[in-house]
């Protein structure tokens, strides 16, 4: 029954096309479509307003394509993936669809739902234009699918100037070593060190997600997702043990906290040192707080000189119906000028080395800076290392560890060894 | 020979009635019972990720391999955790609640309705108003009911809540015990009402005490709403889903089967181990209310 359904719709699909004329030979057919569909979760915010400067961008080039923007709200898309997977699977995609780059699209990629677009990166120029380590990174058997917008960064130090003087501290740790001798000085006055956040668990997964790259550093830590560093050895083991020693110095309650209440902490000067990626700064940003007054940024600690990046990147599905508009909309994603009207007011930096840095704040020109010269590794927590299998078993993980008083370790390492086979299965 | 007719004209009745809910019956076959067997059709595959092309019968592993999963038993113990609270405590409240209504305090509408009116509100703005109300911080940092116990004196009985290890279950079923006991109490209290008065007035002819009045005569006649309730709260809690989420999101600590049937089907994309959990959600919300609905066709028949 399911199978005749997929069929009725195919053959729907393909009448459809036929009908409308838009055959889909190459890459380089102009853009006759009349409408185009995308699928996203950014319905609110800096990120509707960033996605709207890209459609402008669009719709300047294609004033013949109608957009149509099926955004379903919630947070982190959690609606959104799940009406989009539906939707994959009954064989009726949208035009393009936005997921985090990398192992994310693991799914999708070995289902055979996406099309192929390293033929895009060499016509347009993006395989000069993007870092060589994000490029790796994203290609999978020699082919990348999706095309990143913007480029988030994950292990960034957040701390507020003011309860860091009351407690003595001057300068940002630069190793974990100064990390802890400055966690024991907040705590000397009587503030607490570490701003958690424990509510879905992927907070205090993000943490440890820096920590393992701090404790084993980015050669070490890429072997542990092609099978080179093991999970169970020494390394992890030690990256655990750091992790313990740092969610000692955490709030109480944290279990309670989503990461905008911990950042609050941070920036009411209740907390000292907050581990989050860069949409903090946005978040706070447009709750009226000011960049180096009210918080300020530093690489996070034992990860100086390396950059933990995350990006959202749209996709070309297999058998979308307006292929052509969903090619020309990917061109504008890949291009500076789409990038530049989009990143600024989401609050992450343009996955470009040639971004139009005027445009951004001082956190983001800083951002760009490194991301030009760090080392670039993906985050696991956030789809570039892990796919959803590895994520859910991962955070699920970190879960229980922590509700459990964080005392075992051997079982986390354990656990996530076994969250690294999830995600192979 | 009036036997006859009368027949007749059930008969043609009945028909008339059979086309009228003829459009649900087959929408209930279709989306209730057809994709019910599909869901066993592919909880038996090995249609274990979104991928998968080629798809073959494994017969029950997935359902084997559940057993082996320490998430599942984790997430089956959790929901066991809280059904029992859940059930007890709001059979508890809800009884006592009914018992001095039927005392036959001033105002009964009023209250009824007071208590009942928590279940008019839904699970998922609910679940974000207990989520500020069990905060786990303490002492000064304290806020929600870790703060109210400290205003009437009784700080130590601040806690971790549904954060804590081991009670976070029992502090999930807080605030589902608060919404249904009203519900339990108007059901304890129609099973009260539907008593005749003069069974209570042959009891007090008779000499027994009020106290023996409701353990001999009123008690036992209340079991089938007993019954009805525990049927009810049952599985409600099995379902137990938005509650969950709304509070405590998917976190591990919180995890029910609903709520990793939800991960396994649309994070992990495992369909046939999202459709097996289901199953076996199914089969367990069966037992319970399969023999209720047998008990109550037969009652049915009595009268």
């Amino acid at each position: 029954m399911r199978r005749s359904s997929f069929r009725l719709v195919a053959a729907a699909a393909a009448i459809a096309l036929a009908v409308t004329g838009c055959s889909s030979s190459g890459d380089d057919a102009a853009n006759t479509d009349t409408e185009f569909e995308i699928f996203t979760w950014w319905a609110s915010g800096g990120e509707a307003a960033g996605l709207q400067g890209m459609i402008d961008v669009y719709t300047a080039q294609n004033p013949d394509t109608e957009f149509i923007n099926a955004a379903v709200a919630g947070g982190a898309g959690v609606n959104a993936k799940a009406v989009l997977q539906s939707r994959l699977d009954a064989n009726e995609p949208p035009d393009s669809f936005q997921a985090h780059a990398g192992m994310e699209l693991d799914g999708y990629v070995r289902g055979g739902q996406l099309e192929d677009l390293t033929s895009l990166y060499q016509s347009e120029g993006w395989d000069k234009i993007f870092p060589a380590d994000l490029i790796r990174t994203i290609t999978v058997d020699g082919k990348i699918y999706s095309v990143p917008v913007n480029i988030h960064r994950a292990n960034v130090l957040w701390w507020n100037p003011g309860a860091a003087t009351k407690a003595g501290i001057t300068k940002a740790p630069e190793t974990l070593d100064e990390f802890f001798a400055d966690l024991e000085k907040f705590k000397k006055a009587g503030i607490t060190g570490l701003a958690l956040a424990g509510k879905g668990d992927w907070a205090i997964a993000h943490l440890l997600d820096w920590m393992l790259l701090a404790s084993m550093g980015p050669e070490k830590f890429e072997g542990l997702y092609n099978g080179s560093t093991s999970w169970t050895g020494p390394e992890v083991a030690a990256g655990i043990k750091n992790f313990q020693r740092a969610l000692s110095y955490g709030n109480k309650g944290a279990g309670n906290l989503d990461w905008p209440d911990a950042g609050k902490l941070v920036t009411d000067g209740k907390a000292g040192f907050f581990i989050m990626g860069d949409w903090a700064s946005a978040q706070w940003q447009s709750d009226g707080l000011k960049l180096g007054t009210d918080y300020t940024y530093a690489a996070a600690p034992g990860t100086v000189g390396v950059y933990q990046w995350l990006s959202d990147s749209f996709v070309l599905p297999v058998g979308a119906p307006h292929r052509n508009a969903a090619i020309a909309w990917l061109k504008v994603c890949g291009s500076k000028e789409g990038q530049d009207a989009f990143n600024p007011k989401k609050g992450s930096i343009s996955a470009r080395t040639d971004s139009d840095l005027s445009l951004y704040d001082d956190y983001l020109k800083s951002a760009a800076a490194d991301w030009k010269k760090d080392r670039l590794v993906g985050s696991t927590v956030h789809g570039v290392m892990g796919n959803n299998a590895l994520m859910a078993a991962y955070n699920a993980a970190v879960g229980k560890y922590f509700s459990g008083g964080f005392k075992d370790n051997a079982g986390l390492a354990k656990d996530l060894a076994a969250a690294y086979e999830a995600g192979k299965a | 020979m009036s036997k006859v007719v009368r027949n007749k004209r059930s008969l043609s009745a009945r028909v008339g009635g059979l086309f009228f809910v003829l459009p649900s019956i087959i929408t209930v076959i279709i989306f209730v019972y057809g994709l019910i067997l599909w869901s066993v059709n592919v909880s038996l595959t090995n249609q274990n990720s979104g991928a998968k092309k080629e798809i073959e019968y494994i017969g029950l592993k997935n359902y084997t391999d559940l057993i082996a999963d320490e998430r599942f038993t984790h997430s089956l113990s959790n929901l066991v955790k809280f059904t029992i609270v859940f059930i007890l405590g709001a059979l508890v409240t809800g009884f006592i609640m009914a018992l001095l209504l039927e005392k036959g305090i001033k105002g009964e509408g009023f209250f009824r309705s007071f208590y009942l009116y928590p279940m008019a509100i839904s699970f998922i703005a609910m679940g974000t108003v207990f989520n500020w109300l069990l905060n786990s911080a303490r002492d000064e940092e304290a806020g929600g009911l870790n703060l109210a116990l400290q205003k009437i004196g009784l700080g130590f009985l601040q806690n971790d809540w549904y954060v804590s290890e081991k009670g976070a279950m029992y502090a999930m079923a807080l605030p589902a015990i608060w919404q249904m006991s009203g519900y339990v109490l108007a059901l304890f209290l129609a099973g009260f009402r539907g008593i005749p008065d003069d069974l209570r007035e042959a009891a007090r002819v008779d000499g027994a005490s009020e106290s023996q009045i409701y353990r001999h005569v009123l008690f036992p006649q209340l079991t089938p709403t007993l019954l009805t309730v525990l049927i009810i709260l049952g599985h409600i809690s099995m379902k137990a889903f938005d509650l969950i989420i709304g509070i405590n999101g998917k976190s591990y600590v919180t995890q029910v089967v609903a709520v990793y049937m939800w991960e396994a089907t649309f994070d992990k994309r495992d369909y046939a181990k999202g459709t097996s959990i289901a199953i076996v959600l199914l089969i367990m919300i069966a037992i319970v209310v399969v023999p209720y609905l047998r008990y109550n066709n037969k009652q049915q028949a009595y009268r």
